[in-house]
């Protein structure tokens, strides 16, 4: 929904940081997940996933969540799918060129990523293509995998 | 600028040290001259003689022709065909890939083929969305970012490998360029964009047109506070305003372009709207060349491309010089050929 997508950015700086303090929690559950199967929680997580994050940020489950470095607003809601900031047709107004009836994703990723503290650095990182066999799936899986196996809490059921 | 081993058609340069690429434009650019590249507007048509003859025009007056990859989002001859047939008789295109029409399996291939051909530079776009253009029924596939396809073009020059891992056996010898918007918003993040692309592997930059001399001073200002003069070139973007009226009309309808108020009442209040927008456009040209950091202009005159010998040639930026042309060396050529 539009209109909360706008709440939204407005407030990252909040979001932001009470994703900071999941993601730990996410990457805690790392063993439990491991228990379970990553696979096996696949479906039931990206279901929840995108419930949540479909009503905030009018996610696309791209699977590649980047919305802590786009100011909260998520960049697969642009109609060019850019991950790298705005293309060189936004309107004087702030509006897309493809949907003139829309801010530019990447003028309110800009107001958002004002507001997270170091926001306007993540935002100049460059974002490698995405993996399009990411779509549907969870990110915050992948991140608790990641994360997980980053701190040598153990490898998932049938990994090799 | 003349260089010593000016390419036989056909023949690739060798690459001097510290570049990229066997190309004459590069070679302009780091040799310090101030470069001039222009647009050529791929034909609705089969025949090679259509895109020869838009070449001509430009003869002895641009460095480097940019092939544009249906641009506005309408359908024309391809880019890389553009430019197989120009680097045939020994021009320097600039071969333009966006990435609205393409995945990555159908870029790095023709990324491949167009270094094959003798293509020696590459502009990675986004590109128009399809809305634009004459096909809005089209599907937009837009599976990379211009950010994201300079960074698969310079892993392939340089790491010798496809973005999948894959190793190629011969790498693409290009020179890598992107296009900036300096009058887009958001306006205080456009400098940061451009580091983003020079991160990624952009080694010269095309802006879009740029008719607000104090906006891209203000941002040429940023990008050098930026430290990114050193590391890559910017050429600034300009073109001829046929008319107030085309004025107002590109200025609605083509994505991304800034006409100020004062530029349109100027060509208003002129008798001979044409001339006064090329009068516009030399006077521009002059003051970019002076603006730190501007190291040439990219002319874009869609459907006036006649008028871009007379814009250089009366704002005197060659200063003399004579980029190549297929007959410019005619007579050192056949001079050589009777020793």
């Amino acid at each position: 929904m539009y209109a909360v997508r706008a709440w939204s950015v407005r407030h990252a700086r909040g979001l932001n940081a009470f994703y900071r303090g999941f993601e730990r929690c996410l990457v805690r559950l790392h063993g439990v997940f491991c228990a379970i199967g990553y696979e096996r929680s696949e479906r039931p997580v990206a279901a929840v996933e995108k419930a949540v994050k479909g009503l905030l940020f009018d996610c696309r489950m791209c699977g590649q969540c980047v919305l802590s470095s786009t100011g909260m607003s998520c960049p697969m809601n642009c109609p060019k799918s850019l991950r790298n900031g705005p293309c060189g047709g936004v309107r004087a107004d702030g509006n897309c060129e493809v949907k003139p009836q829309m801010r530019c994703v990447w003028v309110e990723a800009y107001r958002g990523s004002e507001r997270i503290p170091g926001g306007l650095e993540s935002m100049s990182k460059v974002q490698f293509a995405v993996d399009q066999r990411s779509q549907g799936r969870s990110s915050w899986l992948r991140v608790a995998r990641e994360k997980g196996e980053e701190k040598g809490g153990g490898t998932p059921k049938g990994a090799p | 600028m003349r260089f010593e081993d000016e390419p036989v058609p056909g023949y690739p340069l060798p690459i001097l040290p510290g570049h990229t690429s066997p190309g004459r434009f590069e070679r302009v650019l780091r040799a310090g001259g101030f470069a001039i590249t222009t647009e050529l507007a791929p034909p609705d048509s089969a025949d090679p003689e259509d895109v020869y003859r838009r070449a001509r025009v430009f003869d002895g007056y641009v460095d480097a022709i940019n092939a544009t990859d249906g641009s506005g989002a309408n359908c024309h001859m391809s880019s890389l065909a553009v430019c197989a047939l120009l680097t045939r008789v020994g021009y320097a295109p600039i071969m333009q890939i966006s990435c609205r029409d393409k995945n990555r399996i159908a870029i790095q291939g023709d990324i491949l083929g167009g270094a094959a051909m003798g293509v020696c530079n590459i502009l990675c776009l986004t590109g128009d969305g399809v809305q634009a253009g004459d096909h809005p029924q089209a599907k937009p596939v837009f599976d990379l970012d211009c950010v994201s396809l300079l960074d698969i073009a310079r892993t392939l020059r340089d790491d010798h490998h496809f973005q999948s891992g894959r190793k190629i056996s011969f790498a693409p010898r290009v020179f890598l360029g992107a296009a900036e918007n300096p009058s887009g918003p958001p306006y205080a993040w456009r400098p940061q964009r451009l580091a983003k692309k020079v991160a990624a592997g952009a080694q010269f930059i095309q802006t879009q047109y740029c008719y607000d001399l104090p906006l891209l001073r203000d941002f040429m200002n940023h990008v050098e506070g930026l430290g990114l003069l050193d590391k890559v070139f910017i050429l600034a973007g300009v073109g001829p305003l046929r008319s107030a009226k085309t004025a107002e009309w590109m200025r609605k309808n083509v994505p991304g372009m800034h006409v100020p108020d004062a530029v349109i009442a100027r060509l208003g209040g002129a008798q001979d709207q044409a001339r006064e927008g090329r009068n516009i456009c030399i006077e521009l040209i002059q003051s970019m060349r002076e603006i730190r950091g501007v190291s040439g202009v990219h002319i874009m005159a869609y459907r006036q491309e006649e008028s871009v010998a007379e814009i250089v040639d009366k704002s005197g930026i060659l200063q003399g010089r004579s980029p190549w042309y297929p007959e410019r060396d005619a007579a050192t050529q056949s001079q050589r050929k009777a020793q």
